[in-house]
């Protein structure tokens, strides 16, 4: 059957008719529609979990029983798995094993840009490199092959570009009966020294009989150009469809499917009928490096950008073709920024941090987007928990003034995912920090996943449910506040009271996401023109749907939602409700 | 057949995938090799945002550059001229004449720029300005913007009307198909 699918969605489909029986993630984009479609699938287990290390964890618990599972993350979430990642390594499978790790060049929704590839190298697992979804559905099955072949966890790398755009996938014949039995292997699976120094040696020789198997893999192959030997191109991934926008079929081309180990003959024989060969690959030189190794003669980033997404026009350009013509209207046109909804419940808590001048660390999440004007809430952004560590530390360093203006926030989810071991060790290590979570009773900024706080599994099924204010009580912290975002003066009493207090403390900033589809709007408000005074004090709230016209501030219907916090922000009352 | 270029802009929420659903699926109905590429994530939250579908034998890249694109389907104004680079000599931009201003504008710290289409038209732009926000309240829905924009793109292509409704049929729920069918009307008629 022939379907036009995102990447994403192939990969689902490729390892559920691989017969994978088992998996789960962490949302992240761009990995996050994998086990999203994947979970439509019957006769299959789905699920969320906090986070990656632990869904990493699951997934091998299913192997080792004999399943074949999946988990799948973005590329900073590898960071977190990376653990399991580097000892799976040696203790090989049971059932195949397929990790899904989706990079993210120009960073279209990331914190950083790095090159998942150096994870396999460094713990020596196979990693495939689909260019389009039939490739993505087509190396998802061979992953499952190669994992149970050659006794090892196989990485899948998608990027954004391959991840998100959709092109036609040809499905085919579902796999059956790839279950397997449990067996008791404690030298195999028992990492102790004694055994893993053992498994260290199988690993470096299951390199080698997997860098054969990439010479001839037909993962990996030539096409031949037309016969021209000025010369040709190594490329894979996005980049390989770029190549081929720009040359078609004039150029000889090693597309490249398994990105690690690579092939040496495969390289050497495709170089020595070439005068000269680019190495194309976004982000690190992983590929022109091993190139170069092997005494190959290739040119790559030195005319290739280490930086950001590649396009037909980053090749053309690199090679000194023509440019296109192009409209070009000396206009200055404003950019616009992705921002936090009008009725985001983040905002009124913002508008009161920033007020207060307050310092912020904050996290990952639609909340980062507090770092824009006119809020400019934000004082740090580096990792999915890093808010809750590193206020403790900050405060260690700036002492009790400092502890008296500075606060944390972070997510419901990503609380889960890392958050709440930074809380322990401020429990545990008693420093006066104010720890805000903003709970929104959903995964946001992904699009909407459950999380353990919800209530629901990724099926949208009643599932397990952490109370959050329960949970802070048990690990020590004795002050544990609920506020509700859209009352500023409520959350301005809390903040301070909280920042004041000589011990540990958590604000749950609570009240569900806008766009939740049981969250039913209310009537949007307007402005009346005769009280506005024109003050501007609501346009510092950064409301989308507040703008400035004709002298006073007006409403835009479509966009309001109701929230009711701008009426509290007039002081001449000149937000009014639509009267029924 | 030279592979064809159409981009969708516009500002998150607008229902641009729903947009680039449609003509996917159409364009694999009528056997062309097709690509589609999006941005999902961040870039949703009221930001800019951009769709690129592309069609033909045989089709590599999923992103248009510069100069490459025939047609701009833009939701809103301002994101018409944010990607104007990226047409083709005699290409076309479809625009809802709709205004929406962005943070910069809100605060002051920019202006919207005025008579922006005028702009583009004196640029040998062929401005196709169309108010479909009107036409989408019209046919029941103000969220049905995004197809009165595909009817008004339809009068473009030769693949009949009749193809495209049924297109509308398999991408929406059963229950707004008679208002997403309005719509494409109200758009291909304007």
């Amino acid at each position: 059957m022939k379907e036009l699918l995102i990447g994403n969605a192939a990969v689902a489909r490729g390892l559920y008719d691989a017969g994978c029986k088992v998996i789960s993630s962490y949302p992240g984009t761009p990995s996050t529609e994998i086990t999203e479609t994947f979970a439509k699938f019957d006769n299959a287990y789905c699920e969320w979990a906090p986070n990656e290390k632990v869904a990493a964890e699951a997934a091998f618990g299913a192997s080792l029983n004999g399943k074949r599972s999946s988990c799948c993350m973005k590329h900073v979430g590898l960071n977190v798995a990376a653990d399991p990642l580097f000892t799976m390594s040696y203790t090989g499978i049971n059932g195949g094993m397929v990790i899904c790790v989706a990079d993210d060049a120009g960073m279209h929704s990331s914190q950083n840009e790095q090159d998942s590839r150096h994870y396999a190298i460094a713990s020596k697992v196979p990693m495939l490199e689909p260019s389009d979804s039939q490739e993505a559905y087509d190396f998802a099955r061979a992953a499952f092959d190669i994992s149970e072949e050659f006794d090892t966890p196989v990485l899948l790398k998608m990027c954004t570009r391959v991840a998100h755009s959709q092109s036609i996938v040809e499905t085919r014949e579902p796999l059956t009966d790839t279950d397997k039995e449990y067996q008791k292997l404690p030298q195999k699976y028992i990492m102790a020294p004694a055994n893993a120094i053992r498994r260290h040696p199988f690993v470096e020789e299951r390199t080698q009989k997997l860098t054969e198997y990439a010479e001839t893999s037909p993962l990996n192959r030539v096409e031949e150009g037309d016969g021209s030997k000025d010369f040709g191109i190594i490329t894979s991934s996005t980049s390989y469809q770029y190549v081929k926008e720009v040359f078609g079929d004039t150029v000889s081309v090693l597309k490249l499917g398994i990105i690690n180990p690579l092939p040496v003959k495969l390289i050497r024989d495709f170089a020595s009928k070439l005068d000269k060969v680019y190495v194309v690959e976004e982000l690190d030189p992983i590929v022109e490096t091993h190139c170069k190794n092997i005494g190959v003669d290739v040119v790559g980033k030195d005319i290739f950008s280490i930086t950001g997404e590649f396009s037909q026009k980053t090749i053309s350009k690199a090679l000194g073709l023509e440019d296109k013509f192009s409209v070009k209207l000396d206009e200055d046109i404003p950019v616009r920024p992705p921002m936090m909804c009008a009725g985001c419940p983040h905002r009124g808590m913002y508008y009161v941090l920033a007020k207060n001048k307050v310092t912020v660390l904050g996290d990952i999440g639609c909340y980062t987007l507090g770092m824009a004007p006119p809020l400019n809430a934000l004082d740090m952004t580096l990792c999915m928990g890093a808010s809750v560590s590193g206020i403790h530390g900050f405060n260690v360093a700036g002492g009790e003034e400092c502890e008296k203006k500075t606060v944390c926030v972070i997510g419901d989810s990503t609380f889960m995912h890392s958050g709440v071991t930074g809380l322990i060790n401020i429990a545990y290590n008693q420093s006066n920090s104010t720890v805000i979570i903003l709970d929104n009773s959903i995964t946001g900024m992904t699009g909407h996943q459950q999380n353990p706080t919800t209530g629901y599994s990724i099926k949208g099924d009643p599932a397990g449910k952490v109370n959050l204010e329960d949970l802070c009580h048990s690990i020590g912290i004795n002050s544990v506040r609920v506020v509700d975002p859209y009352n500023l003066a409520e959350c301005e009493k809390v903040l301070k009271e909280e920042m004041a207090k000589a011990e540990p403390s958590v604000i749950i900033s609570r009240r569900p996401c806008v766009l939740l589809k049981y969250v039913k709007p209310k009537k949007p408000l307007h402005v009346n023109p005769e009280k506005c005074k024109s003050c501007k004090r609501c346009m510092k709230f950064g409301c989308p749907a507040i703008s400035f016209k004709d002298n006073h501030a007006v409403v835009d219907p479509t966009l309001c939602v109701g929230c009711g916090v701008c009426e509290q922000l007039c002081a001449f009352d000149a937000f009014e409700s639509e009267v029924d | 057949m030279e592979t064809k270029n159409i981009m969708i802009v516009g500002v998150g929420g607008q229902g641009s995938l729903l947009a680039s659903k449609l003509l996917g699926r159409l364009l694999v109905d009528e056997g062309y090799d097709v690509k589609v590429s999006e941005v999902h994530g961040m870039s949703q939250r009221g930001g800019s945002v951009v769709t690129y579908v592309r069609f033909g034998d045989k089709v590599y890249s999923p992103v248009i550059e510069d100069g490459e694109a025939d047609f701009i389907v833009s939701f809103e104004k301002l994101e018409a001229a944010r990607y104007a680079d990226k047409l083709k000599k005699d290409g076309t931009v479809i625009v809802n004449t709709q205004q929406i201003d962005p943070m910069p504008v809100i605060i002051g710290a920019k202006t919207y720029p005025e008579d922006i289409l005028d702009t583009m038209a004196q640029k040998g732009v062929n401005v196709d300005g169309i108010d479909a926000l009107s036409l989408a309240n019209e046919a029941g829905s103000s969220k049905a913007c995004n197809i009165v924009l595909m009817g008004r793109l339809a009068k473009y292509f030769d693949i009949p009307v009749e193809k495209w409704q049924a297109a509308i049929e398999k991408c929406v729920k059963p229950q707004f198909v008679e208002i997403n069918h309005k719509a494409f009307e109200l758009g291909y008629n304007f």
